[in-house]
């Protein structure tokens, strides 16, 4: 797998959602230690797939957001990565408190966040922002007491100026 | 939470003249320009608001500091109040080949320093 991904979506070629590479990550609640692992291991592997860099860098920082999020506030989760021929496409479901009004948490500084969490640099309220910033597609749900699950999209060639 | 940035060009030797730094780790990589330095103590500011490139400047001395400069394309890290990393943060950072400094000087001093010498405020924000 180190093919180069084109940067632009040559018509007639590879289908657009023809799965290149696909991994399954664990993430486990509350495990600071590790929190950070699954996104440099995910970056790793967009580099090698020569993934262009700001695709990585973006897919990178909503990858480490979500993953801060299943340690900060969930019992256990997944990080689904699915490398299409023009973008990435990640899953990440967690088993959880959930969000009770996701309209409010997508606002930046807004957080329920504990005071060890905010030491650890975390629990800003920028988050989801900073995921759905970052994506070119972006879904969220959320079901309380059960968990929530991310669904975000970035494109090879995506969002300008970010 | 402490947020600055500033900007412009500048050798990460330079940086390490200027601010006293002890070089942690990356020897090897001091004649790197660093276009730019975003200071923050949460790791979410940096991932919002840094741009690519940039030296991060923090208090934190967790492995986040070093996942965030993984992941934001950091050129190093320069830890500020006489502040070490933490054992996981040092073979995180060396595994990744991200250069490491420590100064005695404050967030705000660092800053200051840098912008006296030349570097002008800049963020992707």
């Amino acid at each position: 797998m180190t093919q180069p991904i084109p940067t632009s979506r040559p018509a007639g070629e590879a289908k657009t959602d023809e799965v290149l590479y696909g991994e399954s990550f664990r993430i486990v609640g509350n495990d600071f230690e590790h929190g950070g692992e699954v996104a440099t291991r995910v970056k790793a592997i967009l580099k090698q797939l020569g993934f262009p860099t700001d695709a990585i860098r973006r897919l990178s920082i909503a990858n480490f957001e979500a993953e801060m999020n299943v340690i900060m506030y969930a019992a256990e989760g997944s990080l689904e990565l699915a490398v299409l021929p023009t973008a990435v496409r990640v899953t990440v479901s967690d088993r959880g408190q959930g969000i009770p009004d996701i309209e409010w948490a997508m606002q930046e500084g807004h957080s329920t966040a504990t005071p060890e969490m905010r030491a650890r640099g975390f629990g800003a309220g920028l988050g989801l922002p900073n995921i759905r910033r970052n994506s070119d597609e972006f879904n969220i749900e959320s079901t309380v007491g059960v968990g929530t699950v991310l669904r975000y999209v970035v494109y090879a060639n995506g969002k300008a100026g970010s | 939470m402490v947020r600055e940035a500033v900007g412009g060009n500048v050798l990460l030797r330079s940086i390490v003249a200027l601010l006293d730094c002890e070089v942690i780790c990356g020897h090897e990589v001091l004649d790197i320009e660093v276009p730019f330095c975003f200071a923050a103590d949460l790791m979410s500011d940096v991932l919002a608001f840094s741009a690519p490139d940039s030296l991060l400047i923090t208090g934190l001395t967790s492995v986040q500091s070093v996942h965030t400069a993984h992941v934001a394309d950091c050129r190093g890290i320069l830890f500020v109040s006489g502040k070490q990393p933490s054992p996981e943060a040092l073979k995180l950072a060396r595994d990744n080949s991200i250069p490491l400094l420590a100064t005695a000087h404050s967030m705000a001093d660092s800053c200051g320093i840098l912008l006296h010498h030349g570097l002008s405020p800049a963020s992707k924000a």
